[in-house]
């Protein structure tokens, strides 16, 4: 709700924390290590997924299909006889990847928008808010359906789907934030030494919001790992036989009474790596923006 | 406050007709000849081909069939399936009762567990209780609906045989379903309680209930309560369609017979007409309830009222 009020209050300037009260504070923080370290986790598994997965991910193994999680296969197989323990693993690769490059188009598109539209206000403020409420009008998961519609299903299609629909709250955020830094004196000062607006938008106020498009970013990334999945799991994203979380889930689907452990196991690992998002974002939220606290 | 929910409306209906020509416009950009979903054209000699261009007004400029079109929509003329030939309002109005039972009975649900909830951690904020709400409460937002949405079918419906695994039987078919909506959206608003009661305790005026005499129940109830529920309301009606967006996937996971699964059918088929529909409704009812939301807002609290008037001045 931050976003919708008036800002009333400036920023106050940046008081540079001595290095034992950030420990102190870290410290202090322990969901921000939880979720530090959870996204390890997921980060080191994504990694060094080739040596660390037991079998390749589309190994097929007829003889032993629908085997219950027990020694040599930890996590049992699916109707294919293909190691769902590795199958996870390597999910880690396409929902991290997946993650970044939606949270890197929507932070461009966003903070692009909302800096032009704060800071020009005006007809340019108009037109990119009737955009933004447009956006945020329809719920996204149906706008990115009617997009990969249009498309086509693909993953491609889904990430290019998920960002053309996610950026309008950090345009509304990085908005709001423009519009209340762009009479704060260092800025008046700058327009004042002749800097173009171009200069002072990117190089002035831009700077200023970092902690709050850091917040948002990782708070968004789960988010976007959940509707690519969603997507992946509704057939419209990735196709089998990719190792998504969302494709082994809904193929899990038709086993559910027989073979609970290949759908389980994928929402596990959805949940890990959101959660630990999600604890990592809000963690970076309360040390570097305490008034987004709610 | 009239001329406020004029504009707010006339607002809501310059983003339905821009929904309109974006999905317009996809339907333009996709590759293929329309033709082709009426008649192949590889069996059917090109003049017969012709003659359906004309019949079907293919071969008129984009921006008249655009006109076209929408003038059939504003007449409840949302064209046929491809599929199987149905009026697609018809098929529309089958499932809408559906997807909104399931909707609703989710939000309400929602309300009466995550406004308590939220209530009870403000009021012992900071507590081994309010850490362990909200902690509970944020970890199921980061819970993949069709994933719980499985779990929930395979041990109440599989391993347990108490309630219906898919489709539509009667009234303990929803049980499941709207349990898979509910639990992971009540982190949001659970929050928005707590932070709005917090924010409501500091107001002078409940400083003057308690010194009134006014018991501590009576002031959390009749003075903050009251006053911290009406963003709380307000995204009632804001979260309105975002129940329906999550219902399309809580539909495919049950095979419930509502809106959503409808969508992804048509998807999956290109039936071109029906997505449309199904878009054009649900952005209407967004545009609705979001309106409805704004106007109540000002209703419900004077001082928005003061501030909306302010900004129309």
């Amino acid at each position: 709700m931050s976003g919708g009020q008036p800002a009333t209050t400036t920023t106050a300037p940046r008081v540079a924390a001595k290095p034992r009260s950030v420990m102190r504070l870290v410290l202090r923080h322990g969901q921000l290590i939880a979720g530090l370290l959870m996204f390890l986790v997921v980060l080191g598994v994504a990694a060094t997924v080739d040596s660390l997965a037991p079998r390749p991910f589309d190994e097929m193994d007829i003889p032993n299909r629908l085997m219950e999680p027990g020694p040599g296969r930890l996590l049992g197989t699916d109707h294919y006889g293909r190691d769902v323990l590795s199958r996870v693993l390597y999910g880690s690769r396409i929902a991290l990847r997946v993650g970044l490059i939606v949270v890197t188009i929507e932070t461009l598109l966003g903070v692009t928008l909302g800096l032009l539209a704060g800071y020009y206000g005006g007809w340019v403020d108009k037109v990119i808010s009737f955009v933004t409420d447009m956006t945020w009008a329809l719920p996204p998961i149906v706008l990115a359906l009617a997009i990969v519609t249009a498309l086509g299903p693909s993953l491609d299609n889904v990430i290019i789907a998920i960002a053309l629909v996610s950026w309008a709250g950090y345009a509304r955020l990085i908005r709001s934030k423009t519009q209340s830094l762009k009479n704060v004196p260092f800025v008046e000062a700058a327009r004042a030494l002749g800097e173009s607006d171009l200069s002072i938008m990117f190089r002035y106020i831009l700077p200023n919001t970092f902690s709050l498009i850091i917040v948002l970013a990782t708070l968004s990334l789960p988010a976007a790992i959940l509707s690519t999945t969603a997507l992946s799991f509704l057939g419209l994203g990735s196709q089998p036989p990719a190792p998504d979380w969302g494709v082994i889930l809904s193929e899990g689907l038709t086993f559910v009474g027989s073979a609970p452990w290949i759908s389980v196991f994928p929402g596990l690992a959805i949940v890990w790596t959101a959660l630990g998002f999600n604890l990592m974002g809000e963690g970076l939220r309360d040390i570097l923006d305490p008034r987004m606290k709610a | 406050m009239f001329a406020y929910a004029v504009r707010r409306l006339g607002l809501g209906l310059l983003v339905v007709l821009a929904v309109t020509i974006v999905l317009f416009g996809v339907m333009q950009l996709m590759p293929g000849d329309p033709i082709r979903l009426i008649a192949d054209p590889s069996r059917i000699p090109a003049h017969k081909i012709e003659q359906l261009r004309e019949q079907w007004g293919l071969n008129r400029p984009p921006h008249v069939q655009y006109l076209y079109w929408l003038g059939n929509l504003l007449r409840g003329d949302f064209g046929h399936s491809i599929v199987s030939g149905q009026r697609v309002s018809v098929l529309i109005m089958a499932r809408l009762p559906y997807t909104l039972m399931l909707a609703l009975t989710s939000l309400f649900l929602h309300y009466l567990i995550a406004v308590p909830l939220g209530l009870l951690a403000a009021v012992r904020a900071n507590s081994r209780l309010d850490r362990c709400i909200v902690l509970v409460t944020t970890a199921l937002r980061t819970v993949p609906a069709f994933w719980l949405g499985i779990i929930l079918m395979m041990t109440f419906g599989v391993r347990l045989g108490w309630l219906p695994i898919s489709g539509f039987f009667g009234l303990s078919s929803i049980v499941l379903p709207v349990a898979t909506l509910t639990l992971p959206s009540l982190g949001g608003t659970v929050r928005l309680t707590r932070s709005e009661v917090l924010e409501t305790i500091r107001e002078p005026y409940v400083l003057t209930a308690y010194a009134k005499g006014l018991r501590e129940r009576a002031v959390t109830l009749r003075h903050v309560l009251r006053n911290a529920l009406i963003p709380v309301t307000v995204m009632f009606f804001l979260s309105l369609p975002w129940v329906v967006g999550g219902s399309v996937i809580i539909e495919n996971v049950f095979a419930w017979p509502g809106m959503g699964r409808l969508l992804w059918n048509s998807i999956t088929n290109q039936d071109l007409p029906v997505v449309q529909g199904i878009i054009v409704i649900i952005a209407v009812l967004t545009v609705i309830s979001n309106t409805l939301g704004d106007i109540l807002s000002g209703l419900l609290d004077p001082r928005i009222r003061i501030e909306l008037e302010e900004v129309r001045a």
